[in-house]
């Protein structure tokens, strides 16, 4: 079989770059070509380019697909699709797939791991033992996660994988979508401000859409409170981020456990001396297990466009 | 004047309201002093009346409640400790004089459970490893922080299954995880496997949780075998007792790579904290605060309350303990 060309976006797991190459890929590393002459970069290869590996952070945008004439199919490894230009694709007969379901418990697990987290203070208690501070004296008394409302935005596979993992904890369930779901144990409010006006912990576990865009902004913020606490394992663009950090600087929001934020890997500096904040870099899906499960659906998926049979888990 | 009857209208007051007299001899919070100074007339121990006042709030930080106590202040016929553990209180002797003894029950096992797993979630995701990693500016300088490892699917054996225990147990099957106990005896209503010794938990356990009670038994149960048993893939999550765990052996292990790491809420020497530990990545630390929520106290106040009003109405304590 000739070598098939496949734009890999960035480093990807060496688990799966060993099986693209293994499997006859050609691989071009965008991520090494210098960010101002990524387009230029494409475009010098694109006679031989026929698939794109694009993970959160860069996809196939307009510019990119427009560089690739030979484009048939962009294999995401992620499940959201919010950097994929799912109009053009479907324009030009791109199949687009992506990771569903093998991250779902990871990304659920991170959910509530950074609300304990946030609550019960642990990333700050270890740094306060490590300082020495424990032999002055005793760190803070922390807020209980069980039994607390959680109010999950979005309630696809993450969310109602969060909410069973909560209700073990004795946390009532609520939940916004954009219609209502058959699960009568969890509330459903219609709109974002009545669900953080009604929980002690909002999670966001819905697509970046237009819609979703700035989903968590001031009027959510305001009616989460000063008790409140986000946690954010969507995307950066979820949040308003520069009102999120005021809140928290200003004492208006009670906390927030971020995985994921406007411009990664840039986090606002405010936020670093705050001990009500955990802060972590984008590891929602980041465990051995689940990535190769993601590179083998990433494969799977390649293996079987080109072989002409149904793919696993298309999206266009 | 002699008062031998636990009832209200023995008091010296005239009103048959009047808040009941209670011996506090453990140091309380502002928070606790008022909330009890509302149902009941606090009287400390320099009090004259303390050796006839016949129910006492004790804690297991300041107080012994043995023989010498129970002479000190022979009025005493309820005592109810702040605390869950009552290692410092002689139950065969308070048994033996007729004196009740209460504890908070499970007011802070639901606290202490989420900790656990808030630890466990912390060591397999490295959720403080990462966030020091993110604010000290390595993820723009150095790129993504190495992978974690995913809990779900994990096999957790517990030590100890107690009510902290079967809560640790009940939240962590909710995410996959496989579990297997160790106890004296197998719990007729628990619904995991159960095995009966330490070294066979741990050989098939990635991940080791001590939530039982120090005693003799359980001593250094965390040993050097049970260490090599969990192996290299191994996490050990404390958050019983410094000296359920050789904390030299468990140092040793960790700077040797034997284990993977560990989440620890306690340590043999409170609040010395082994150095080695401060420079590893695959450890989690915590300066004893399982229990240490606001809600915690303060449902542990309303048990102590409750405790006190059903003695003083002759009724029976809400969360007993008695002697073995």
């Amino acid at each position: 079989m000739e070598k098939i060309g496949v734009l890999v976006t960035h480093q990807p797991l060496p688990y799966l770059e060993q099986e693209l190459t293994r499997r006859g890929c050609r691989l071009f590393r965008l991520w090494e070509a210098p960010e101002t002459s990524r387009l230029e970069f494409c475009r010098e290869n694109s006679a031989a380019i026929r698939a794109v590996v694009g993970n959160s952070n860069f996809g196939a945008d307009a510019a990119t697909i427009d560089a690739l004439p030979k484009l048939e199919i962009v294999a995401s490894f992620s499940v959201g699709l919010d950097k994929v230009d799912l109009v053009k694709c479907k324009e030009r007969g791109i199949r687009v797939t992506n990771t569903p379901d093998v991250l779902t418990d990871d990304v659920a697990d991170l959910a509530i791991g950074l609300a304990i987290s946030v609550m019960r203070r642990i990333p700050s208690a270890d740094k306060y033992v490590r300082s020495g501070a424990w032999k002055k004296g005793e760190y803070t008394l922390t807020t209980r996660f069980s039994g607390k409302t959680v109010g999950i935005l979005g309630l696809g596979r993450i969310g109602l994988a969060i909410a069973k993992r909560a209700e073990a904890f004795d946390c009532p369930i609520s939940y916004y979508s954009r219609t209502e779901k058959p699960y009568p144990n969890y509330t459903y409010y219609s709109t974002p401000v009545d669900l953080a006006s009604n929980c002690d912990v909002l999670v966001v576990a819905c697509a970046l859409t237009e819609e979703t865009r700035h989903i968590v902004n001031r009027a959510v913020i305001d009616a989460l409170g000063p008790k409140g606490v986000v946690i954010n394992i969507g995307r950066g663009p979820h949040v308003d981020e520069p009102e999120l950090v005021a809140a928290l600087v200003e004492g208006r929001l009670g906390g927030a456990g971020l995985d994921v934020f406007e411009n990664e890997p840039h986090v606002p500096e405010e936020l670093f001396g705050l001990e009500n904040v955990v802060l972590v870099p984008h590891v929602g899906s980041a465990t051995i297990e689940t990535r190769t499960a993601m590179a083998d659906l990433v494969l799977g998926n390649l293996e079987a466009h080109f072989l002409n049979k149904p793919l696993l888990t298309p999206v266009v | 004047m002699t008062n031998s009857s636990p009832s209200v209208t023995a008091s010296d007051e005239s009103q048959p309201l009047d808040r009941p007299p209670l011996l506090v001899l453990s140091s309380i919070s502002d928070a606790w002093s008022s909330a009890l100074s509302a149902k009941f007339n606090i009287i400390p121990s320099s009090s004259p009346l303390s050796t006839s006042t016949c129910a006492v709030l004790v804690s297991g930080t300041v107080n012994r409640v043995n023989s010498n106590l129970l002479d000190q202040y022979p009025s005493v016929r309820c005592v109810v400790t702040s605390d869950a553990g009552v290692n410092h209180i002689d139950l065969e002797e308070c048994r033996r004089r007729g004196v009740l003894v209460a504890n908070v029950g499970e007011a802070f096992s639901k606290d202490v459970a989420d900790y656990a797993v808030g630890l466990l979630i912390d060591a397999l995701r490295r959720i403080t490893m990462s966030d020091r990693y993110l604010r000290n500016g390595l993820w723009v300088t150095q790129g993504a922080y190495p992978l974690g490892s995913k809990v779900g699917g994990k096999r957790v054996g517990i030590v100890g299954l107690g009510s902290i225990g079967s809560a640790i147990a009940k939240r962590l099957e909710a995410f996959g995880c496989k579990i297997s106990y160790l106890s004296r005896k197998p719990k007729p209503t628990a619904n995991y496997r159960y095995i009966s010794n330490i070294i066979d938990l741990a050989t098939e356990s990635e991940i080791l949780v001590v939530s039982c009670s120090l005693t003799k038994e359980t001593h250094h149960i965390i040993n050097k075998q049970v260490l090599q048993a969990l192996g290299k893939e191994g996490i050990i999550v404390n958050i019983g007792r410094g000296a359920h765990v050789d904390e030299p052996e468990l140092i040793r292990s960790l700077v040797q790579g034997e284990i993977k790491g560990v989440g620890l809420d306690v340590y043999e020497n409170e609040p010395n904290v082994p150095k080695e530990m401060f420079e590893m990545e695959n450890v989690v630390l915590s300066p004893h605060r399982a229990v240490f929520t606001t809600e915690a106290l303060s449902d542990a106040l309303q048990i102590c309350i409750a405790n006190f009003e059903a003695f003083f109405a002759g009724k029976p304590l809400l969360t007993q303990v008695l002697a073995d």
